[in-house]
């Protein structure tokens, strides 16, 4: 009757566990998986370094990894969030909600988004209005407002080349999509003067205007991806005509396969990135549940150590992996070092 | 009655029986069709097959190896312990940072020292080639043994994924012209070290044993944490399901009775087989991290979660065992007076065993292959420190599975991780195979048949 006993003693083992209090020796990440690779290179040299353990980080997603900071306190919730999106109000309240009143902002850089091709193929100069042009599902032709009829780039603008209109845009629930929607649909909409005819036509609604701007052309020329970068460079071995959007790290890394587009006449790079010249890029951030400083051994040393110079300065692995360093670096350094909680959003 | 002159309609017209009328040849061309769709099947699932295990072993098969360059590297006093203590607490202080200097500087004189052309190459870029993992291993082993300090001692590292990739023929000068993490010059240098006999290929055992590395260091990657985390939940899952799958089964088929009850535990039983594993991993999630409070990312919860959706198909193969076995056994022990608990544990629960085996192993077989479930309870993770051992609470430390790390490899940006994914498949694979295949002999070697 052994297996009795082993049941027995297995249902044991579990009425046992749980009744543990387990004190967490690790810091736990989860979040944004465009800040994954910043926070591994970290948590690895970290690990390295201190007389802590390395932290075991998470992807997941922003939106995803914010929630599950605000899940509330204690050890069986996450530390940090890594987000590649400032948090929002709706969260901020989630976690006031759970008792995650305390939240540390922490900017670890600025990250660039990338237009990218095969490299055999032709080179592509584009500014936000061809972008708008060819993936909008309504733009301006001769004052009016019509639905898309651009099939190929040379349609929407006859100095680049007579390719077809194929791009693999980020899905809806990347962080990525939403500085892409911003900083290069709406921007575009804007140029071409799509915007204000959206707005005069909604009677001066500009809300409305820039939903309508948004909206994509939905004939199977502009393709979201849900899944990583990899999944969009797969998409493009086997598209060699097309275009996808990807992150400066992913580029550098793949600078062999990949031939970039110029945004408004400049070349992606870290440099033009600091410099504000190239116009797609946002901050990358993580944060920090401050009520569990001084609980999770190693938290405070972790955050310390990914903002200071040898990790996020400008000569620093981070930046070499493709992190534009922020140039007030030092202010996060010393809100860091005085636990400073983030001021409400305004 | 029937006439029986209308009899064999060929044979009536007086053909012959071996010549086969137009009926016949119908039948059998409709027969030789039939088969026909059958190997065409097969074909297509075997070509399927080999076409997937042939990409994956080609692809993966490189993540064996690894590129190494050896050198010697002088153990500096004044950069490791500048105090001069040789205590390693104090010596801790100084990062791998420092480390990398000795490995840099002792990287240049070796090629001074050899007389190896290294024209064209910055020290910058010298120092590139070599892991950066390195440095933490030598900072590991110098403060491990302080003795070492002031010591010229013999270093093997791993050479940078790129110049990997080239002895592999991933990279080549062409890539190397526009890749912006080699020159075509470092690979030059590469083939000057081969021929000097310090770069070289070798099996990498780092590749199984060591723990996984970021996107910097793809060459320093290793499924050993992954390896053990699978391992820590195959052994759980075993321990909570088989008594309990077991238990339930004999339950169910030797002492329940049949009534609506029993009929509506049957049906949900099959219903929770065919439940989508992520659906367990919410479960998991609310049940055991947020409601019990057992720590995230630990092969426990992760067992847990897996128990849960191997239990059914584990009964469901219990029971058919248990099934098998002829009532004639039971009846012949009922007939000598045996009770029925002395019917279940000497007479039946023996014969069905090799099937209940077979069974939990197909079972484990395909839990080891789970992911979806493992992404909501934080395992799907970067995690770099071994858990501790089984007796020391190792289950409750944060490990990753083996599916779990093809899937967070095959996401990064480096082209050398996309070869470890696959090497991570081929172990898998291997893994999965072994468990099969001691189900099979299993069943040969124990089971019998009435």
């Amino acid at each position: 009757m052994t297996f009795l006993k082993l049941t027995l003693s297995s249902v044991a083992v579990l009425a046992g566990t749980t009744g543990l209090a387990l004190a967490r020796d690790n810091v736990q990440i989860s979040g944004s998986s465009t800040v994954l690779p910043y926070a591994t290179i970290v948590a690895e040299a970290f690990g390295e370094n201190f007389d802590f353990p390395t932290p075991v980080v998470e992807g997941g997603g922003s939106g995803a990894g914010r929630k599950k900071m605000c899940e509330g306190v204690g050890e069986n919730t996450i530390d940090i969030a890594n987000s590649s999106s400032r948090i929002s109000q709706s969260d901020i309240e989630l976690c006031a909600a759970n008792g995650v009143t305390d939240i540390m902002e922490v900017r670890i850089g600025y990250d660039g988004i990338v237009f990218a091709s095969k490299v055999d193929g032709p080179e592509f100069a584009f500014t936000p209005a061809d972008w708008y042009n060819a993936l909008a599902a309504q733009v301006l032709k001769d004052g009016a407002l019509v639905a898309n009829p651009h099939k190929s780039w040379a349609e929407v603008n006859a100095a680049l080349p007579a390719q077809d209109i194929l791009a693999y845009i980020p899905g809806t629930k990347h962080g990525t999509r939403e500085v892409f929607d911003t900083k290069v649909i709406v921007a575009g909409c804007e140029e071409t003067g799509a915007f204000a005819a959206f707005a005069a036509a909604n009677g001066g609604d500009e809300d409305k205007a820039e939903e309508l701007c948004m909206t994509l052309r939905t004939d199977g020329l502009s393709v979201d991806i849900d899944g990583d970068y990899t999944e969009t460079l797969a998409r493009l071995d086997a598209n060699p005509t097309a275009i996808g959007v990807f992150g400066l790290s992913f580029y550098q890394n793949n600078t062999d396969k990949l031939r970039v587009a110029t945004m408004g006449g400049v070349v992606p790079s870290v440099e033009s990135i600091a410099t504000g010249e190239y116009p797609v890029s946002r901050p990358l951030f993580f944060y920090v549940k401050k009520q569990h400083i001084g609980v999770i051994p190693g938290l405070k040393e972790y955050i310390e150590f990914f903002v200071s110079d040898d990790m996020a300065g400008p000569d620093g692995p981070l930046a070499a992996y493709g992190l534009v360093s922020d140039p007030e670096l030092a202010a996060t350094q010393a809100a860091v070092a005085a636990e400073e909680v983030m001021a409400p959003l305004n | 009655m029937s006439d029986v002159t209308a009899g064999a309609p060929g044979a009536a017209r007086g053909q012959s029986l071996l010549a086969g009328s137009a009926r016949t040849r119908a039948r059998r061309a409709r027969e030789w069709r039939m088969k026909a769709y059958g190997i065409a099947a097969i074909a297509i699932s075997l070509a399927t097959l080999f076409f997937m295990l042939a990409t994956i072993v080609i692809d993966g098969a490189p993540a064996f190896r690894q590129a190494t360059i050896s050198f010697p590297v002088t153990v500096e006093a004044a950069i490791v312990d500048k105090a001069g203590t040789r205590d390693p607490a104090a010596m801790g202080k100084v990062t791998t940072i420092g480390y990398k200097r000795l490995l840099s500087q002792g990287f240049i004189a070796a090629l001074e020292a050899r007389g190896i052309d290294r024209e064209g190459i910055t020290d910058k870029d010298l120092t590139a080639m070599i892991s950066d993992d390195a440095a933490a291993r030598l900072r590991d082993r110098v403060l491990a043994d302080p003795a070492l300090v002031g010591q010229t001692i013999e270093v093997t590292a791993y050479a940078t994924g790129r110049i990997d990739g080239y002895l592999k023929g991933r990279v080549t000068r062409e890539s190397a012209a526009r890749d912006s993490n080699v020159t075509p010059a470092q690979l030059d240098l590469a083939d000057r070290l081969m021929a000097a006999g310090m770069l070289s290929l070798r099996f990498n055992w780092g590749f199984l044993t060591g723990p996984d590395a970021s996107d910097l260091r793809p060459e320093a990657a290793g499924l050993g944490v992954a390896i053990i985390g699978s391992l820590y939940m195959m052994v759980l899952v075993a321990i909570f399901t088989v008594p309990v799958g077991v238990a339930a089964s004999i339950y169910l088929e030797e002492f329940a009775p049949k009534n609506r009850l029993t009929d509506l535990i049957e049906v949900n039983i099959s219903n929770l087989a065919a439940v989508p594993s992520i659906v367990f991993g919410i479960l998991g999630l609310a049940i055991f991290i947020n409601f019990m409070g057992l720590p995230q990312s630990s092969s426990l919860v992760g067992a847990l979660v897996i128990s849960l959706m191997t239990l059914p198909t584990i009964i469901i193969a219990t029971r058919a065992a248990i099934r098998a076995v002829p009532p004639s056994i039971r009846d012949a022990a009922m007939g000598i007076g045996a009770s029925k608990m002395q019917v279940v544990f000497h007479h039946v629960l023996p014969l069905a065993m090799p099937g209940i085996m077979t069974g939990t192993i197909l079972g484990l077989a395909s839990a080891l292959g789970e992911t979806a479930p493992l992404l909501l309870i934080g395992m799907v993770a970067f995690v770099t420190n071994f858990p501790a051992g089984p007796l020391e609470g190792g289950v409750m430390d944060p490990a990753t599975a083996l599916p779990v790390q093809v899937y967070s490899w095959a996401s990064r940006s480096d082209p050398a991780f996309i070869e470890r994914s696959s090497g991570a498949i081929i172990v898998l694979l291997v893994f999965l195979v072994i468990m099969n295949v001691a189900a099979i002999l299993l069943r040969r070697r124990f089971e019998r048949r009435w």
